[in-house]
């Protein structure tokens, strides 16, 4: 896809949504300042260092492990990540394994757990990477640097409805000496979303 | 009616004719129930009635995909008992 192609489509876009703002205002559904604050909210607690801390805390606590796999939207709450700036969705945590490799999409669009990983990379929304991820998985993970046993399961993920995905990495070897805060500078946002082993 | 865990299950054809959440690679294939989720507005429903959409139940289901699994949170009107 050419830049001058990427420019006309981000002005369509935008002249889409400036015309559906309009409508919506015209109608006594919104206003310019409520979107505002949508927005700000959206940057101020949208980060992915919420998912590190998830992850980092998973990994000292088999307790919260426990609690994280059986109802994440509680478990999340319990350290400090407010989820209630966003729509309510029901929030999985699926854990790699030595045997077990999770990977996240979204086939139908771009679903993605915005609240703990902040926006979503341009790649994730990209027709390639939806459409690659559940029929060649494998392939997609060694582009990405992954080469995993062939006797590791590949589980993908597709968000089609209302439950928003994020994979707890393996916790690296040779990491037991480090706390809480030291392990959650190793995770990154492609292991939350399965692309990246950490 | 209302599907468990470890049922089979076969995915329909195309269901609604106008908006779904029913991927068409997933469409006529045979999987599994690995999770019940409870029940949500639907969306082929929702999205031409949105005050007022029938709910109905979610599960996740599993199919096997060549080397891999691919696991979908499908409505139940999607699903069929696998015999």
């Amino acid at each position: 896809m050419s830049t001058l192609h990427d420019h006309e489509h981000s002005a369509a876009v935008s002249r889409r949504v400036k015309a559906l703002i309009a409508r919506l205002e015209d109608a006594g559904i919104t206003t310019e300042a409520q979107l505002d604050s949508v927005v700000e909210s959206f940057l101020t607690h949208a980060r992915p260092e919420n998912g590190y801390r998830v992850v980092a805390r998973a990994w000292t606590d088999p307790d919260f492990k426990a609690r994280l796999l059986a109802d994440a939207n509680a478990a999340v709450a319990e350290i400090g990540v407010d989820l209630s700036h966003w729509a309510p969705v029901k929030l999985r945590v699926v854990e790699n394994t030595p045997r077990t490799h999770n990977l996240i999409v979204c086939t139908l669009c771009s679903c993605y757990p915005i609240a703990l990983l902040g926006p979503s990379p341009s790649w994730y929304k990209s027709e390639a990477y939806r459409a690659r991820a559940v029929s060649e998985p494998r392939a997609v993970l060694r582009e990405f640097g992954i080469e995993l046993p062939d006797d590791t399961q590949i589980i993908v993920w597709d968000s089609t409805a209302e439950a928003r995905y994020m994979v707890l990495p393996q916790r690296p070897a040779g990491t037991e000496h480090l706390g809480e805060a030291e392990l959650a500078a190793l995770v990154t946002r492609n292991g939350l979303i399965g692309t990246a082993l950490v | 009616m209302g599907f468990e865990i470890g049922h089979r299950v076969r995915s329909r054809a195309q269901v609604s004719r106008g908006h779904t959440r029913l991927p068409s690679y997933l469409q006529c294939r045979e999987g599994c129930v690995v999770g019940v989720l409870g029940a949500y507005p639907f969306p082929d429903d929702r999205a031409h009635n949105s005050t007022n959409a029938r709910t109905e139940a979610l599960y996740t289901v599993e199919f096997q995909l060549g080397d891999h699994a691919v696991r979908a949170d499908l409505f139940e009107p999607y699903l069929e008992a696998s015999t």
